[in-house]
C-alpha cells in the first residue's frame, strides 16, 4: 500500500512557524540576503534502522542496515553507482518498506514523522503549474491555511533566488532552477528532516554550487540533512559525516575530516582514488 | 449527378433555413451524447485514477477488459443494454425502453471502457514521474488522482473528445434502445440510415454535413489540446 498517512489537520506542524521569525537574531542567511527558515518543528529525531534489509524477489540490494541518524550536521552517503545510496534514503523517508528489520523514529513527535521530512529527487518532479504554485501546493498538502501559503511560499521562493520567476511556468525552467524550484518547495514545508537524493547529478558546476549554498543554508537553519552524492568535491564541502556504502552495506561512518583524510577500509580508500572496482 | 447535386443545394438550404424538424434531431443528439460522455467521465476518470495508482490482485484483468471493451461493437452495447432495460429484464420495471434515458445508458456503456482506458493510460504515465514526490509530500491518493487529472488535463481531455466522437457517431446502439421514434429518440446517425433508406436524401445529406463537422470539430480540439500538453510539456 502506497500510503500510511492520515490526512493530516489543520496547522498540525505547530512550533517554529508563529512570528514568521521575522525578528529573530542570527538566523542564517541564504542567497540573496534572503532570510533563511526559522527553526524547523518537529522533534522526530533520532532514526533508527534496524537490521533493514531491501530484498525485492530474493536479490538483496540494500543490508542488513543497523544504524542511527541523529540532530547536527549533514550526513553525506558516498558510494559507487548501484552502492544502494538511493535506495537506503528512500527506506529512511518511508518511500519503501524494508523487505526486513524497522525503520524508525525515535524522537517524541515520531508519530508526525510522515509531515517532519522532504525529499528532493534527483530528476526535479515539478508540477504542470506556475512556480509560485508548485511552492503552495506542497504547503496545501501539509495543511498549512490558504491565507499563509502565497508568502511562505514567496519566502521560500526569495530563499532559493526563484523570486522574479515565481508567475513562470514551472515546466519551462532550466535544470538547475527546477532543481532549485524543488529546494524551495521542501525549505517551505521547514522539514525537521531533509533527504536529498544526487540533487546536482543533471546539473553543471554553476548551478550544482548554487544548490549546494542553499542545500548548507537549509541545513545551517536547522534543518538535518541527508543527501547522497557520488561528487567528492560537493562531499567535502557540505559532509558533516559520511556513510560509505558499498554493494549494499555500510562500511564505514566518520567525521568528514577524518574519513578523506584516512579512510579507514579498503573500498573507501579506493573510492576516494577513483579506482573502486564493482 | 443531376440528382445529388441537387440533393446538396437542398440540404444546404435546409441548414440555414432553421428547419425545425432538423434542428431537433441535432438537439437530441447532443443532449444524449454529452450526457452519457459527461456521466462516463465522473465514473471513468476516477477510476482510471485508481487503476493508475494501485496494485491488487486481478487489476491486469481489469485492464485488459477495458482495452477489449474499447472496441465493443455498439449493437452489442444496444443489445445488452436492450436486455436489461426490456420488460422482462432487471430493470423492465422503469419502463425505460425507447426513451432518451435508455440512450444515454447504452452510449455509457459504450462509452466508459473508451474514456476510461485511455485517461488510465495517460494517468499512469504520470504517475510514474510525480509518484514519488507527491508520496513525499503526503498526499492523499484521492488528493494525488485529482493532481493527476488536473496536471494530465489535456491529455485527459482528449480521451473524453474521444469517446464523444465515438458516441455521438454510433447508429447501433440508440437503434436498438430507443427506436428511432420521431420526436422522441431520432438522432443524427438514425434518422440518416432512416432517411437514406426512404431516398429522402436531402435531409440525410444535411445531417451527415452536421455531424462531420462535428466529428471535424471534435478532432481539431483534440489536436489543439495535444499542441497545447506538447509545449507545456516541453523541457
Amino acid at each position: 500500500m502506497p500510503f500510511e498517512n492520515p490526512a493530516p489537520e489543520n496547522g498540525g506542524r505547530d512550533g517554529g512557524r508563529d512570528g514568521a521569525g521575522e525578528n529573530e537574531a542570527g538566523t542564517p542567511r541564504a542567497r540573496n540576503g534572503a532570510r533563511a527558515a526559522h527553526p524547523p518543528g518537529g522533534d522526530i529525531l533520532p532514526l533508527r534502522l534496524e537490521g533493514v534489509c531491501y530484498a525485492p524477489e530474493g536479490r538483496t540490494l540494500v543490508g542488513e542496515l543497523t544504524l542511527e541518524l541523529r540532530d547536527g550536521g549533514p550526513t553525506v552517503v558516498l558510494g559507487a553507482n548501484g552502492a544502494g545510496k538511493s535506495l537506503t534514503l528512500r527506506l529512511c523517508h518511508g518511500l519503501l518498506e524494508p523487505t526486513a528489520g524497522t525503520v524508525r523514529w525515535m524522537g517524541p513527535d515520531a508519530a508526525r514523522a510522515r509531515w517532519a521530512q522532504a525529499m528532493v529527487f534527483q530528476r526535479p518532479v515539478l508540477l504542470r503549474r506556475s512556480v509560485l504554485a508548485n511552492v503552495v501546493y506542497g504547503l496545501a498538502l501539509r495543511g498549512v491555511s490558504r491565507r499563509e501559503r502565497p508568502a511562505l511560499a514567496m519566502e521560500a521562493l526569495r530563499a532559493t533566488g526563484l523570486e522574479a520567476m515565481a508567475g513562470r511556468q514551472a515546466r519551462v525552467l532550466s535544470a538547475g532552477e527546477a532543481q532549485r524550484l524543488s529546494l524551495a518547495r521542501a525549505w517551505a514545508l521547514r522539514p525537521r528532516v531533509l533527504f536529498l537524493d544526487e540533487p546536482t547529478a543533471n546539473l553543471d558546476p554553476a548551478a550544482s554550487r548554487a544548490v549546494e549554498e542553499i542545500i548548507a543554508a537549509i541545513g545551517a537553519a536547522g534543518t538535518k540533512i541527508v543527501m547522497t552524492t557520488h561528487d567528492l568535491g560537493q562531499a567535502r564541502r557540505l559532509a558533516h559525516e559520511v556513510l560509505f556504502m558499498h554493494r549494499g552495506r555500510v562500511l564505514e561512518r566518520s567525521p568528514a575530516p577524518q574519513f578523506f583524510q584516512q579512510p579507514n577500509n579498503e573500498a573507501a580508500r579506493a573510492f576516494l582514488k577513483g579506482e573502486l572496482l564493482w | 449527378m443531376e440528382e445529388s447535386v441537387h440533393a446538396f443545394r437542398e440540404a444546404a438550404w435546409l441548414l440555414f433555413s432553421g428547419d425545425a424538424d432538423l434542428w431537433e434531431i441535432v438537439w437530441l443528439t447532443l443532449r444524449v451524447s454529452l450526457t452519457a460522455v459527461a456521466l462516463a467521465a465522473l465514473v471513468g476518470l476516477p477510476l482510471a485514477g485508481v487503476l493508475a495508482l494501485y496494485r491488487f490482485p486481478g487489476r491486469r484483468a481489469v485492464v485488459v477488459g477495458l482495452n477489449a471493451l474499447m472496441g465493443l461493437p455498439p449493437v452489442v452495447a444496444g443489445l445488452v443494454v436492450y436486455l436489461a432495460l426490456s420488460r422482462s429484464g432487471p430493470l423492465g420495471g422503469l419502463g425505460l425502453l425507447f426513451t432518451p434515458t435508455a440512450m444515454v445508458v447504452a452510449q455509457f456503456v459504450l462509452v466508459t471502457p473508451i474514456v476510461t482506458a485511455l485517461a488510465r493510460q495517460v494517468l499512469e504515465d504520470l504517475w510514474r514521474e510525480y509518484g514519488e514526490q507527491l508520496r513525499s509530500l503526503g498526499a492523499s491518493p484521492g488528493r494525488a488522482i485529482f493532481t493527476l487529472l488536473w496536471d494530465g488535463r489535456h491529455a485527459v481531455a482528449t480521451a473524453v473528445l474521444a469517446g464523444f466522437g465515438r458516441a455521438s457517431a454510433e447508429v447501433g446502439a440508440v437503434l436498438i434502445v430507443g427506436g428511432n421514434i420521431a420526436h422522441v429518440t431520432r438522432v443524427m446517425t438514425t434518422a440518416i440510415a432512416l432517411e437514406t433508406s426512404k431516398g429522402n436524401l436531402t435531409l440525410a445529406l444535411a445531417l451527415g454535413l452536421i455531424l462531420i463537422a462535428l466529428s471535424v470539430g471534435v478532432n481539431g480540439l483534440a489536436f489543439l489540446l495535444r499542441d497545447l500538453t506538447e509545449t507545456r510539456n516541453a523541457v
